[in-house]
């Protein structure tokens, strides 16, 4: 399913740069403010999802480089390890360990949980595209063309 | 607003299982999803509802004590519903790939015509 | 703790045994039976002095210690018998194995049973807890299920392991009903407590379920009629499994449980009567039937079930001297039969044959193991030197002091007995040659390592009974409730006067039992006339039982579970909506409804849904079903907006979002609502009734719900402890990632598995599946014939 259209893919090159900060940024500040790894997720998926209309499959992989079925299996991995590091303090699994830095003289704190969330921020969009380039990517082997509605 | 969202998810809930029986499979996974969306609510309604303010400990605050959380909605639901919606996306996305599948296979999506090629004849 | 350790080691080294198997090859059954050996080992040095001279130990293993549940353990001397019992056993089989299954690709599997079962044993009979000891029994089914279905491409394993699982299964039920009954009432699940006061047992008023559950448990265990019919078949198993199970550990079980709880049945005489007439009718019955079979596993099969009956008898008694022949009896018929069971496997691994008909003469071939049966034989047959001959002499002493019948059931069994061990004696060994195959060797040392190690101490135990003996004394002990006197039964080879009533019924046996030797074609031939009328016993109910509850399952899937996607789900909602009303009913339906306060924007939202929901049910077109249901979904979000939940608000605008894209993909290549959409306004009718009465159902519900209190101490939890230990101030985020944080890595995993399954669907085309399995139903000597029983 191409929509090959001009007015189309130049606003998805001008939104999808938008879209996929906006969605990074969800992420980063779910900890505090409304959003988090699960709506960080679903936004960038959505952009890439605006991608791969606009411009098809092929270029969506292009552009993303990485395989949706990696992406997962990095997210579920980050995830997990970042749970892993509380046993090693002698905490139950994914007890959330923070410390505490300063960067330019700014405190900033960064914890296990803010990995954890980036790891399902990885899933979310891992599981949208594949199953959605799964789809784009499937030929038309049994098309009811007779039975199609509007 | 409690009373009239108890409504809304009955009707959520009739207009869903409704089509969850229908003959067609697409109309079950539609019915399906308007259930889906009945029992979110549902979760959500009998947390209580609030128009207050978003469950977000305001930057001055160290914690929300028994004086202020009336204010301020209920977190947990919110948590719970967050989790379901997601799944709840897997579930469909899943199911109409199965649909799908199924249906390049059967070569159609009618629950009676299904039941007569999949299954082998019970002997008594 | 290290009383734990013993039986827990077990689990672990099973659990690593294929890995281990795989290096070591051949050489796996010696190094495997280690354990076992080291566990022997330990528990003689350790506990073997305290223990005969009356002390107890008890044990303790943190479990869910918050919840007060641990693993104790308790030793005494019938659980010290025992351990040492499985522990030596186990060694034996182990190595035995080894040389057995030499070469077959499962072997490591079979380890892991194998030492599964005998840790699953030894917590049978170290446990305290009686809830641990329930799962250790089941453990014990479970493994012996795999063990005896170890052949599972046979029809004849698969059906044999079934049904020993259905059985002990429904025994192992039976026990749970008994432990938990006896726990409520005492209010104490450890044995130990619950020993030191029989009178709280006794005085329950469930006191008669518990003595019913407690004797179905041990019967079903250890093959008592009518539930025997599992053992015979049970044969189908490898012979170590055999060996193992079915004459040492197992079926012991029942009798150790039988023992265990001795003490506290003093003087109930349905315990008494229960225990002494099935004891006696099992004995009886696989007396007669042993001369009716003609494979050597299967004439061991039915000599171990008179031995079971008759331990049973002999517990059922209830005097100090019966106790005391009970345990010796035990242990001289584990020597035997263990020996035997391992004999008669080498002898099918080296002449291909287990059928007494087809062999002969193999004492030139196989003088070792001749050696062996010679010994065990003369053991099982009651003949002196042998221990054997001390456990019937004794059993004769103690029966005589009670009712005569069962003398006389006694005297019959042990005639029948004594006919089939020099059955097993003589006819593989003497006569003209005779075997399956043409060279016939001795077999390897790992074969018969463990026979000739044990018939060999069968004969001197006989002579020097003084070591065992504190051994049984300690054991028989156990047994003993508060009248007994605790009168020592001392343990002698030779009578003290050759007019002792034990020693001439001895004697009756030997002669009338040669006599039935000498006769035994004759008998073998007329019992195997005469079976096939008889065929209403046991054997018989099991398949009925079977079969109609076979026939049962199916009427009743076909009835509710008609493979109709539509009535399937119908007869979901109705059930479940039927329980709701129920509980609706119950709850007296007060509840208010209050529509103050609302906006105008509520109603909006509210309508919204509404026209959205009945538009997708209208909807003659998939795509106008497809904006009706984002309508719904984009009011449902302006409902979080309203009510203070951006998160979900935002998560719902991009699911409706990405679903109206993936649906999009899909739909294009299905079909449209028209298809086969017949006119049937009833059965429209039928569903619109259930759903209005489920959605009427759920509004109540909820409207009854909404009166309770909202218990907030989660939330209020949540509240307080978000930014300090969170770190955090976005409450639903905290708990998404921290709080609940292993919720959501299930949740992303699930996530992915979906993600997976809908790229496996797309990707790859359907594969036939492959059968690999033999369908056609195998006796057990075809089953022999084709693996060789390598």
């Amino acid at each position: 399913m191409i929509l090959n259209s001009i007015i189309l893919q130049t606003a998805t090159r001008i939104l999808i740069a938008l879209l996929l900060l906006l969605s990074i940024w969800l992420m980063i500040r779910g900890h505090n403010l409304p959003g988090g790894g699960f709506i960080g997720g679903l936004v960038g998926a959505c952009a890439c999802a605006l991608y791969t209309i606009s411009y098809g499959v092929k270029k969506a992989r292009e552009a993303l480089r990485l395989e949706p079925r990696i992406m997962i299996g990095l997210g579920l991995t980050l995830a997990f390890l970042s749970g892993l590091i509380s046993l090693f303090l002698g905490d139950p699994f994914l007890t959330g360990q923070w410390i505490k830095i300063y960067i330019f003289g700014t405190l900033v704190k960064i914890g296990s949980p803010m990995f954890f969330d980036i790891g399902v921020y990885f899933v979310v969009i891992g599981v949208t595209l594949a199953m959605i380039f799964a789809l784009e990517e499937l030929e038309f082997d049994y098309q009811p063309s007779s039975e199609a509605d509007k | 607003m409690e009373s009239l969202l108890s409504i809304a998810v009955g009707i959520l809930f009739a207009t869903g299982i409704y089509m969850m029986l229908r003959r067609n499979l697409i109309k079950f996974i539609f019915g399906f999803m308007l259930m889906g969306n009945g029992i979110n609510l549902l979760i959500f309604t009998v947390g209580r509802l609030t128009r207050g303010t978003a469950p977000i400990v305001p930057e001055e605050l160290e914690y929300l004590d028994g004086s202020v959380i009336q204010d301020f909605a209920n977190p947990l639901p919110q948590a719970l519903i967050l989790t379901a919606i997601v799944i709840g996306f897997g579930f469909v996305a899943f199911s109409l790939v199965l649909l799908y599948r199924t249906y390049t296979v059967e070569k159609s999506l009618d629950t009676d015509m299904l039941q007569e090629s999949v299954l082998p004849e019970v002997t008594p | 703790m290290s009383l734990g350790w013993t039986v827990l080691s077990g689990f672990i080294l099973a659990a690593i045994a294929p890995f281990i198997h795989k290096f070591t090859k051949n050489a796996t059954g010696w190094l495997l039976s280690l354990l076992p050996l080291g566990i022997a080992f330990y528990l003689f040095t350790t506990y073997f002095a305290p223990v005969t001279s009356g002390e107890t130990f008890v044990a303790t293993i943190p479990w869910f210690a918050d919840l007060g549940a641990n693993l104790t353990f308790y030793l005494d001397g019938l659980s010290l018998m025992f351990a040492l019992l499985i522990s030596v056993f186990g060694f034996f089989i182990i190595i035995y194995a080894g040389g057995y299954l030499k070469g077959d690709p499962h072997l490591g599997r079979f380890y892991l049973y194998l030492i599964m079962f005998m840790a699953s044993m030894l917590g049978v009979v170290l446990a305290s807890n009686l809830i641990g000891l329930f799962i250790f029994w089941e453990l014990t089914s479970i493994s012996s299920f795999f063990l005896i279905g170890y052949k599972y491409k046979y029809l004849s394993a698969r059906k044999a392991a079934q049904q020993a699982l259905l059985i002990t299964g429904l025994g192992g039920l039976a026990l749970l009903a008994g432990f938990i009954l006896i726990g409520l009432g005492t209010g104490t699940f450890e044995l130990t407590e619950i020993l030191q006061n029989p009178e709280a047992l006794k005085t329950l008023p469930a006191f008669p379920a518990i003595l019913i559950f407690l004797i179905l448990g041990a019967f079903t265990k250890s093959a008592q009629w009518p539930f025997h019919v599992w053992l015979p078949n049970a044969m189908e198993a490898p012979t170590p499994v055999s060996a193992y199970l079915h004459s040492a550990t197992m079926v012991k079980a029942g009798i150790y449980l039988l023992a265990r709880f001795s003490p506290l049945m003093e003087g109930v005489a349905a315990w008494q009567i229960t225990l002494t007439s099935i004891g006696a009718i099992t004995a009886l019955m696989a007396a007669i039937l042993a001369l009716k079979a003609s494979d050597l596993k299967q004439i061991l099969a039915y000599s171990t079930l008179i031995a079971l009956g008759t331990l049973t008898l002999l517990i059922g008694s209830g005097t100090e001297a019966a106790f005391k022949a009970a345990m010796v009896f035990l242990l001289a018929h584990s020597l035997y039969k263990g020996a035997l069971f391992m004999a008669a496997g080498a002898i099918d691994h080296e002449a291909g044959t287990r059928d007494i008909r087809e062999l002969g003469g193999l004492i030139g071939k196989m003088p070792i193991t001749f050696f062996a049966v010679l010994l065990a034989g003369i053991s099982m047959a009651g003949l002196p030197p042998a221990f054997g001959f001390i456990g019937k002499e004794l059993s004769y002493k103690a029966l005589l002091y009670g009712e005569n019948i069962f003398v006389l059931a006694a005297l019959l069994t042990n005639m029948g007995l004594f006919a089939a061990s020099i059955v097993v004696i003589a006819k593989p060994f003497f006569g003209k040659f005779k075997a399956a195959k043409d060279k016939v060797h001795e077999a390897p040392l790992s074969l018969f390592f463990g026979p000739v190690v044990l018939a060999t101490s069968s004969i001197v135990f006989g002579f020097f009974p003084g070591f065992l003996d504190k051994l049984m004394t300690a054991a028989q002990k156990s047994l003993l409730g508060v009248q007994h006197a605790g009168k020592d039964v001392h343990l002698h080879l030779f009578p003290e006067t050759f007019s002792d009533p034990a020693f001439i019924l001895s004697m009756i046996t030997f002669a009338v039992g040669a006599v039935i030797f000498l006769l035994w074609r004759p008998v073998f031939n007329g019992l195997n006339a005469i079976a096939p009328r008889l065929d209403i016993g046991p054997a018989r109910w099991y398949l009925w039982a079977l079969e109609d509850l076979e026939r049962f399952a199916k009427w009743q899937t076909r009835r509710i579970q008609t493979g109709n996607l539509r009535n399937d789900i119908r007869y979901s909602f109705i059930f479940t909506f039927a329980l709701v009303a129920y509980a609706l009913y119950r709850s007296k339906l007060s509840f208010t409804v209050d529509f103050s306060g609302l906006m105008i924007y509520d109603f909006i939202v509210f309508f919204l849904m509404l026209g959205g929901a009945f538009a997708a049910v209208r909807a003659n077109t998939r795509l106008s079903a497809i904006t009706a249901l984002g309508a719904v979904g984009f009011s449902v979000a302006l409902v979080f907006i309203v009510y203070a939940a951006p998160d979900l608000a935002i998560t719902q605008f991009m699911i409706e979002t990405l679903v109206v894209i993936i649906i999009a993909l899909v739909i294009v290549r299905l079909p449209s609502f028209h298809l086969h959409e017949r006119a049937n306004v009833g059965g429209r009718w039928r569903d619109a009734i259930i759903a209005g009465v489920a959605g009427l159902c759920i509004t109540l519900t909820m409207l009854v719900v909404l009166q309770q209190p909202l218990n907030t101490n989660l939330s209020e939890y949540f509240a307080a402890e978000s930014v300090p230990h969170g770190k955090g101030h976005n409450i639903v985020n905290v708990i998404l990632v921290d709080f609940r944080g292993v919720d959501t890595m299930g949740e992303i995993s699930v996530l992915a598995i979906a993600a997976m399954g809908v790229y496996a669907l797309l990707k790859f085309g359907r594969k036939e599946p492959e059968d690999e399995l033999d369908l056609a139903d195998k006796s057990g000597d075809e089953l022999g014939e084709k693996l060789g029983e390598k």
